[in-house]
């Protein structure tokens, strides 16, 4: 009946995970009751759980990923206070079949589901408004897709209390994580989650693209598009070619697991080799799918704050190009050390070190933009400082690893991990809190608190450069990757320094949780009636913060590069706004339950093929099936918003600019 | 509509002059397609039971003949044209090739040299059992 799932399957014996889980389990029975009691769930349900809005959804994604960054963060937390305290004779306070699920968990869930869908819950708010359209190609496609990264993410959290994780780390490598060597669920709890927000990942990456590639407002070219777009359009095709990859390496490994297949063992014909340089042939794709978006917003920071048009635009999206092509053809460096010849490491070598040229034409290209410019350094502009010269430090040892004999003595080291998470902290992470405090005020219609926000940016910059200085020294003094317990006395004061590091992320972190309840209870200070709280360039300035559910009562017609940098200009050397145009009606799409109906099954069929419940899982397919028959066969797909609703709508709008520009009267054009 | 910006090649949707009637468009142009499938279909299987073609020749002629269906599918299908409007399909499809060929060809270069730092007498066994 329940399959492998019996009482066994909750870890009674470990009091950590147990105490955690029942922690985090009380945590959201509090919020739940309290949304209970406040009558909430009307609301939650309507404007949020099945809005098709991309806002609305973009949202959703940013707090998801929020979440799981956090808990990402507390098992790194543990990592490294583990590694600390189990130095020579001192065993520390976690087993070593705990430890392993734990930088197994760490990786996953900061990859999968902390950086990705931070970063697609950006591209969903921002793209859109960019582009000055009314939403996303395929609305509640995008509902779904977040709905299906929850489930997964929903997934691996459940792994804490019932069964295991994963042992094998971030990516299961074969033939570690056949049934030979990991015959408990954990690989397959990986394998589920990672398949059913894959496919969510896939579906929002197609949308994205379609978006981009036929919604755009009147007359904004390809060459017209922001950066940020630009960006985003790399970073979807680059999921379009290279999520199937995942998928595909996953399946087989899932009919090596269930169905006795031999793609991937040792015996009968397998070959464990073709995990790795398939994993690696998606993974590589992924880096970029992740730091393009990055690279995006940090250009429209700086363009913003320098108050001045992006330098070098089209050498920018000739780099961006660049970086999607050759990302393809660079998977092998990941590993040198697998056993291929000089010629086949030569290759993939010189093709690393030639993709860092995309990223040094970049790195210029900001450079210029703020060079002669007026700068301001509001906390969005210092992440963005900070990624430029950490980023830098990351770049370089990243060539350092490219050159193979170099990658022979550090490879698997402390030094390798030091190097990745240099590169996606400085570029991902800060990227992410850049957008996220630059768009914030777009979404909410207030600011965040500056006060806060530089504090959470100097700490989280100051325990960042201590952790992995620390790593790096470590790495080169011989260390490897995810030591449970170790031996070396001599490595102690460094991973003491690291642990010291920590101490100062986590004050980082507990400001930035401190900036948002300081900016929600002072929102009033921190509110922007105008909708262009920083003097922006882009479209998503010319609407009100937050946009109405249409975005821009009339489509914008682009006649250039920054059409709303125009637009301001003009109204200001002319002292008044544009004429009123004719309002109309707005077909909007209906909402839809679909997404989050499709997820709920898709995570009865995730659990129910972990435990091997198969009358549950055929329920789940069935069900999954008939909601998107259901959605199928809907009469009515849009709803009307009439012409007053949005003249009501932008005429507020109208007003909050010409009282801004009657203020702003003095200050010369 | 107001005044048209000309940019010629870097037009936005909705910028598009007026379009005339696209290649291979609507129910005829499917059925169309679904014919010539049809009949590559047929005629493949014809090749290998009828002897119309000398015998070791066979293998290349199924070969002409998948390329020529695989055409057909772009066109009739997917819409794959050399028209100006076509030009996201056309690219996406190269882009496709691309990295399909770029996985591909990589792979199995990657793990036919997963062996080269072995001893060689590892190959002769292989070679000899």
């Amino acid at each position: 009946m329940l399959g492998k799932l019996s009482w066994s399957a909750i870890p009674f014996s470990q009091p950590i995970p147990l105490i955690a889980a029942g922690g985090v389990g009380l945590a959201l029975l509090a919020v739940l009751g309290w949304i209970t009691v406040k009558g909430h769930w009307p609301y939650l349900w309507k404007e949020w759980i099945t809005s098709v809005d991309h806002k609305r959804i973009g949202v959703m994604y940013v707090l998801l990923g929020l979440v799981m960054l956090l808990r990402g963060f507390v098992d790194a937390i543990m990592m490294r206070t583990q590694q600390a305290s189990a130095i020579g004779h001192a065993q520390g306070y976690l087993p070593p079949e705990h430890y392993d699920q734990i930088f197994s968990a760490h990786g996953t869930i900061m990859i999968f589901f902390g950086a990705m869908p931070v970063v697609i819950g950006l591209m969903n708010f921002v793209v859109p408004l960019q582009l000055g359209v009314r939403d996303v190609a395929f609305p509640t496609l995008n509902s779904t897709s977040f709905w299906l990264t929850a489930s997964g993410a929903l997934l691996v959290n459940m792994s804490l209390v019932i069964g295991e994780f994963a042992r094998t780390g971030w990516l299961p490598y074969a033939p570690l994580s056949e049934t030979t060597y990991s015959p408990g669920v954990g690989v397959d709890y990986y394998v589920w989650a990672i398949q059913i927000s894959g496919v969510g990942t896939l579906m929002s990456g197609i949308n994205l693209v379609t978006t981009i590639l036929k919604l755009r407002a009147p007359g904004m070219g390809y060459l017209r598009m922001p950066m940020f777009c630009w960006t985003a359009l790399g970073a979807n095709m680059l999921i379009v070619a290279a999520f199937p990859i995942l998928t595909a390496t996953l399946a087989m490994l899932t009919l090596d697991r269930y169905l006795g297949f031999h793609f991937f063992t040792n015996e009968a014909g397998g070959n464990m080799m073709m995990f790795v340089n398939l994993i690696w042939a998606w993974g590589h794709p992924e880096v970029y799918i992740l730091i393009l978006p990055a690279f995006g917003i940090f250009s429209e920071i700086f363009s913003t704050f320098s108050s001045k048009p992006l330098f070098g635009y089209r050498s920018m999206v000739a780099a961006t190009l660049f970086i999607v092509v050759v990302s393809f053809t660079v998977w092998l460096h990941h590993f040198f050390t697998m056993g291929a010849g000089a010629d086949v490491n030569a290759a993939f070598g010189i093709a690393t070190s030639i993709i860092a040229v995309g990223t040094g034409v970049k790195i210029y290209n900001w450079l210029f933009t703020m060079y002669g410019g007026r700068l301001r350094f509001p906390t969005p502009m210092l992440w963005s400082l900070a990624f430029m010269t950490t980023f830098v430090i990351g770049g370089m040892t990243g060539v350092l690893l490219a050159v193979p004999p170099a990658d022979f003595m550090l490879h698997n080291s402390m030094f390798l991990v030091a190097h990745f998470h240099n590169v996606i902290n400085s570029g991902v992470i800060f990227g992410a809190f850049a957008g996220i405090t630059y768009w914030f005020p777009k979404a909410f219609g207030f600011r965040l608190d500056e006060f806060w926000g530089k504090m959470a940016f100097w700490l989280t910059l100051a325990g960042f450069l201590i952790v992995f200085g620390a790593l790096y020294v470590l790495g080169l003094e011989g260390m490897t990757r995810r030591l449970q317990h170790i031996d070396f006395t001599e490595w102690a004061p460094w991973l003491y320094v690291s642990v010291a590091g920590v101490g100062v992320m986590i004050l980082g972190v507990a400001s930035q949780i401190i900036q948002i309840v300081v900016s929600i209870r002072n929102r009033d200070q921190l509110r922007d009636d105008t909708g262009d709280p920083w003097d922006g360039r882009s479209l998503e300035w010319a609407t009100s913060s937050p946009p109405p559910a249409f975005n821009f009562a009339v489509l914008p017609r682009v006649h250039g590069e920054e059409p709303y940098w125009t637009i301001k200009r003009q109204a200001i050397e002319s002292q008044g706004l544009a004429d009123e145009p004719e309002y109309e009606a707005i077909e909007m799409p209906r909402d839809s339950a679909t997404g989050v109906v499709t997820a709920f099954f898709a995570t009865l069929i995730g659990f129910a093929m972990i435990w091997s419940i198969w009358w549950l899982a055929a329920l789940g397919f069935v069900g999954a099936y008939a909601t998107f028959v259901v959605f199928a066969w809907r009469d009515e797909e849009e709803k009307e918003i009439p012409a007053e609703e949005v003249a009501r709508i932008d005429r507020a709008r109208r007003a909050a600019r010409r009282k801004w520009l009657e203020e702003n009267r003095e200050q010369p054009a | 509509m107001s005044e048209r910006e000309t940019d010629s090649g870097d037009t936005a949707p909705g910028d598009e002059a007026a379009e005339g009637e696209e290649f291979a468009g609507g129910t005829s142009g499917y059925v169309v397609g679904l014919g010539l499938a049809a009949l590559l279909t047929a005629a493949a299987f014809a090749m290998v039971n009828l002897p119309l073609v000398w015998r070791p020749a066979i293998p290349m002629a199924l070969v002409v003949l998948a390329i020529a269906q695989m055409g057909i599918h772009l066109v009739f299908f997917l819409h794959v044209t050399t028209g100006p409007d076509n030009t996201n399909n056309v690219l996406a499809l190269a882009f496709g090739t691309l990295v399909v060929l770029l996985l591909i060809g990589g792979s199995v270069w990657i793990l036919a040299h997963l062996d080269h730092n072995m001893m060689p007498m590892g190959r002769q066994m292989h070679g000899f059992p």
